[in-house]
Parts: C-alpha cells; sequence; structure tokens
C-alpha cells in the first residue's frame, strides 16, 4: 500500500500530512498515558508494533501473480484503538521509507492515514460492533483484522485516484484501475491476516485474559468462558 | 488445538494456491506497490515524474532483503520474548496457587 516517494503531488501530500499528524499526536498522548498508568500493558503495546513491523515486512504472492504484503494494524487496534496504532504504523513507515526505499517520507503523510488511521479506524469499528452483535471472539478478530488490511489498501486506491483522476471517466475510472491492482492481490493476503491475528489472541486469552479485560477488549465472562473452552 | 487447524488449513490453501498459479502461469510476482507505478504513468500518458527521490536506497536486492529481514527478526524476537514471558508467568503462577490451595495466594500465614 505504499504510494512510493514523490508519487503525490502538490497538493495532496500536504494535504494528507494534514490530516494524518493530528491523529498522531493525540495517538502519542495516549500512548504516554498508558505507559505512565497502565505499565501492566506495556508488553501488549510492544508485540501490538512488533507484529506490524513482522506483517509489514512480508510480501507474499497472491493469487493475481504479483505480491503485497499485509499490514498487522489490526491486533493494535483491538487492543489499544486506532490512536495508539498510528503512532505504531508509522514508525514501521519512517524504517521503511528510510532503510528500504519503499514508501516515502513526501508520501509518508498519505500512506500512514490509509495504514495506521484508516484501516485500524475500520478494524476497531468492525471488532465493537460485532462484539456487541454477540459474535464469538476470535470471529470478531479475524473480521476486524481483515477488514483493516482491505481497508488500508482501498485507502490507497482513492488517494492514487485523487491525486490521478483519469482523463475520461475521472476519479471514479482511475480508482478502479488502481483498486484492480491492490484489492485483489490483497484479498488473499487479508484473509490470512485475519486468521493470524485471531490466533494471536487465543494466546493472549490464555496467557493474559485478566490485561484484556482492563483494556475493555472484552468483559471478565467472555474472557473466563473463552478460556474453559480452551478452541 | 482447533483453532490453529483452522488457521493452518488457511495457509496451506494460500500455498497450495500460489503453487497451481506460478505452475500454470508466467507471472513476474512484482510489488502490487510498484504496479500502481504502471497505472499512474498510464493515467498521465507517462508525463508524471516523480519530484522527489529517496535519500537513501538499498545499494542491491541483497542489502534490501537483508533489511526487509532484519524487519521480520527484530519483531519476531519481540512477540516471542513476551509471549514467553507471559507463559512462564501464568505457570509460576499455577505452581504457586497449587502449593496454597486455601485462601489468597500472596495472604501471610496467620500467626
Amino acid at each position: 500500500m505504499h504510494i512510493m516517494e514523490g508519487f503525490l503531488p502538490h497538493p495532496w501530500w500536504e494535504i494528507w500530512f494534514a490530516l494524518s499528524l493530528p491523529v498522531v499526536a493525540y495517538g502519542v498522548y495516549r500512548m504516554n498515558l498508558i505507559i505512565k498508568e497502565r505499565r501492566e500493558t506495556l508488553p501488549l503495546l510492544a508485540v501490538s508494533g512488533a507484529f506490524i513491523f513482522v506483517l509489514s515486512s512480508l510480501k507474499m504472492p497472491s493469487v493475481t501473480g504479483s505480491c503485497s504484503h499485509p499490514t498487522g494494524t489490526g491486533m493494535g487496534a483491538i487492543l489499544f484503538g486506532p490512536w495508539i496504532t498510528s503512532v505504531l504504523s508509522m514508525i514501521v513507515l519512517i524504517y521503511q521509507a528510510l532503510f528500504l526505499a519503499h514508501g516515502g517520507l513526501t508520501t509518508l503523510g498519505a500512506n500512514t492515514f490509509s495504514m495506521g488511521i484508516a484501516g485500524p479506524m475500520v478494524g476497531y469499528l468492525v471488532y465493537k460492533s460485532s462484539m456487541k452483535s454477540g459474535l464469538n471472539l476470535y470471529i470478531a478478530v479475524f473480521l476486524a483484522a481483515m477488514l483493516a488490511d482491505l481497508a488500508t489498501y482501498l485507502v490507497t486506491s482513492l488517494q492514487l485516484a485523487l491525486a490521478f483522476p483519469a482523463a475520461t471517466g475521472g476519479v471514479l475510472a482511475s480508482f478502479k484501475a488502481f483498486l484492480a491492482i491492490f484489492a485483489i492481490t490483497q484479498a488473499p493476503l487479508a484473509v490470512v491476516e485475519g486468521a493470524v491475528t485471531a490466533l494471536m489472541f487465543k494466546y493472549f486469552i490464555q496467557l493474559r485474559g485478566d490485561v484484556l479485560v482492563k483494556l475493555n477488549v472484552a468483559s471478565a465472562g467472555v474472557i473466563q468462558k473463552l478460556k474453559e473452552a480452551s478452541l | 488445538m482447533k483453532l490453529e487447524l483452522i488457521v493452518l488449513a488457511i495457509i496451506v490453501i494460500f500455498v497450495a494456491a500460489f503453487a497451481y498459479i506460478s505452475a500454470t502461469g508466467n507471472h513476474e510476482w512484482g510489488g502490487s506497490d510498484d504496479q500502481s507505478e504502471g497505472v499512474i504513468s498510464d493515467l498521465t500518458g507517462g508525463t508524471y515524474q516523480p519530484w522527489f527521490h529517496s535519500i537513501w536506497e538499498p545499494p542491491s536486492g541483497e542489502i534490501e532483503s537483508l533489511l526487509f529481514a532484519l524487519q521480520a527478526a527484530i519483531g519476531s524476537i519481540i512477540i516471542g520474548y513476551f509471549l514467553g514471558y507471559y507463559r512462564a508467568m501464568a505457570k509460576m503462577k499455577a505452581a504457586k496457587s497449587a502449593d496454597e490451595p486455601e485462601g489468597k495466594p500472596n495472604a501471610r500465614p496467620a500467626r
């Protein structure tokens, strides 16, 4: 989903920075609160960041004969919400922009918006509404992580389409063109990401269900039931 | 174990799909990020020039894969460390409460 260095013309790269930076700033504030006041959650914060680090480094082959990588942001979004996840994502994007020439510094705002804000926001909302409607927690995690991944690529396509509207058909036509590359390649990867994230949550619940309760991921009753079911 | 098996099945299907597609067709397996560059040049008639270039690029494919592997390794170490830490902690807690079957695990013996 990385928009490459220099590939967003004025004024779009500034616009996406303007939209992303306040969210990341608020995320830093929220993260500081957690670091100060809820130290028992820090290991999970580290794992969420590390999960993004690992998954976004894996370029996997897909059914279209091309490669793409998952985002890994669903886990952070479910555990800590989209604001903190935006900070974690930006750190990964900076690493890749500086050392891998993957993505870029001028497109950092746009990439942070798609991977760190839009995706996690979708994941968070999907998770919360799935849990409210009484879905099994693992299915809720699966859906949230999968849709966070897909939403990221949807937004990337939109960002590119807005910056490069087609001569005939405008933004919609180029949106379809970018989506044709990203969405089909991404769909199988998103399914795998959702499944692996759900599995991680199984271990979190078995080992530190109490922290998940504190983070408002699920009620104590739900966690207890899942522990006993040992699926 | 059930969830592990489901996840394993999904991964096997994913790998099988890759094996099938790479055996039946001729594909480049390029990055979708790079393909979007082609679409941009189609849309603009090849006129768009990136206005800024990466300040540093890995000098070769080997070094690039080194840095990608490093990224994955750092992440994996952190995940493994903390899951192991949690696991040992849960075990110790279980052992402790097994020693003291009654009352709170941290209660001091009353004297």
